[in-house]
């Protein structure tokens, strides 16, 4: 996952939001773990279009 | 590794975690509230409003150091422009105050202290303990050193994010249509109506959910939008909130000084906010008003609920589920219909037109409703459009 780090407000919806709960929010950095299975539902809720997937590898 | 020990800690000091805390140490119990943050109440993360009339439910009493503005009434607009304007005669429960929230939390918090509670700011939850299957506690990182917090029980007050009732096996996973992606500017030198909450509803407006200003004095105010999970797909509440600023007149010499985003689940509740030595208390439960994506009431309740069923339980030391039913009982006895209903209005307020909702703004606003509420609005609207009500009549 791509955080734009310039929009991004810390607001922790998308920690709140996950399926999985692969996101963390702390000291204000957000973090994916690999739980993470690329649903995008994240991307698509960020009221501010912080996130972006990354390309398959 | 530095250990703590106590009989309850909480997770989370907003105004669930505040109540719950208070109630937990005036209890007699051993208490200790973790903060992630650096202040409690900031950066602010809330539309700021308030109702006024279960401060005293959970024995706040109001005080203007945290009350901001204190409201005349609400008008309910609809994307064409026709309005709903009730005063405080008639809109009751609904109307009241608007916060300063890094104020009021700050308050709470000293009444969780005052009774006796803990409060470690900077300290986040990083996951549960468990040992022999039985929770004891929760690992933290406390000014970045990991450390453990042994207690009894748990009380969840995370808001939003609800992590730690997931760790704790409790799915608070929500649907798309459960969600509400918000977005909020703090305007200033607004032309705006200093007495009144505006809230703007229609698909053009705010996808199946609402705009909202407010007022907060001279010329200030929260000005902001949630919109349903299902309709976004790329930064849309900024778009339109955005779009909104933009063409309305009142905000055409006005200027954000700060910008805020924040979620809201607008579910009827958890199926079962407890499990053995863990309770979920407000957003965290998600207890919030599925129609106004209200939750400060709910979590005061919830958090007061808390802390009066874990005293109980403390006599007998018996925290597993079962003796912590109680609190279940509680907040669904005072809040299940409601949030239920509510829930099914705003599934059905998600779907209608533009063109509908024009005409159902008109209809209320010319109906004479005593006290407005929205079981007194969806009465009206049950007579004109049953439509709208369909599936959940009983409950109107």
């Amino acid at each position: 996952m791509i955080v734009d780090v310039n929009k991004c407000l810390h607001c922790g919806g998308c920690v709140g939001s996950c399926p999985t709960n692969a996101i963390f929010l702390n000291d204000f950095v957000l973090e994916f773990n690999n739980r993470c299975n690329r649903c995008g539902r994240c991307v698509k809720l960020c009221p501010v279009h912080a996130l972006t997937l990354e390309a398959k590898q | 590794m530095k250990t703590y020990t106590c009989d309850v800690v909480v997770v989370g000091a907003g105004p669930g975690g505040s109540m719950a805390a208070k109630f937990c140490a005036q209890g007699g119990l051993q208490t200790i509230m973790i903060e992630k943050k650096a202040e409690i109440g900031a950066p602010l993360r809330c539309a700021e409003g308030v109702s006024k009339k279960w401060l005293q439910e959970v024995g706040i009493e109001p005080d203007p150091s945290w009350i901001r503005a204190d409201m005349v009434g609400a008008v309910i607009r609809s994307p064409s422009g026709y309005t709903f304007k009730l005063d405080e005669s008639k809109a009751g429960s609904e109307v009241g105050y608007v916060l300063e929230r890094h104020l009021f939390d700050k308050a709470l918090a000293r009444d969780a202290v005052k009774a006796g509670s803990k409060i470690m700011l900077r300290t986040s939850c990083t996951d549960v303990i468990r040992e022999n299957g039985k929770l004891v506690g929760i690992k933290a990182k406390c000014m970045g050193e990991e450390i453990e917090i042994r207690s009894r029980v748990i009380i969840a007050a995370d808001g939003y994010e609800s992590q730690v009732g997931r760790w704790a096996g409790i799915e608070t996973k929500l649907a798309l249509n459960d969600i509400d992606s918000c977005l909020q500017y703090r305007m200033v030198n607004a032309d705006i109506d200093p007495d009144y909450c505006e809230f703007i509803i229609g698909r053009s407006v705010a996808p199946g959910g609402y705009l909202w200003i407010f007022p907060k004095g001279n010329g200030t105010a929260n000005v902001g939008i949630g919109i349903i999970g299902t309709e976004c797909n790329n930064g849309e509440a900024k778009t339109y909130l955005d779009k909104f600023i933009d063409t309305d007149p009142r905000f055409k010499n006005s200027q954000a000084v700060e910008v805020m985003g924040g979620f809201v689940s607008t579910c009827p509740g958890l199926d079962c906010a407890v499990d053995d030595n863990i309770i979920l208390v407000g957003d965290a439960a998600r207890i919030i008003d599925p129609i106004t994506g209200g939750g400060i009431c709910h979590a005061c309740r919830t958090g007061m609920y808390a802390g009066k069923v874990l005293t109980e339980c403390a006599k007998t030391g018996d925290f597993s589920k079962k003796a912590l039913m109680p609190y279940e009982k509680m907040w669904r006895d005072r809040m299940e219909d409601k949030l239920y209903r509510n829930w099914m209005a705003k599934e059905r307020l998600a779907t209608l037109d533009d063109e509908t909702i024009d005409e159902v703004v008109k209809l209320i606003s010319g109906s004479d409703i005593k006290e407005v509420n929205v079981y007194n609005l969806l009465r009206v609207i049950k007579e004109r459009f049953p439509k709208v009500v369909e599936g959940f009549e009983d409950l109107i």
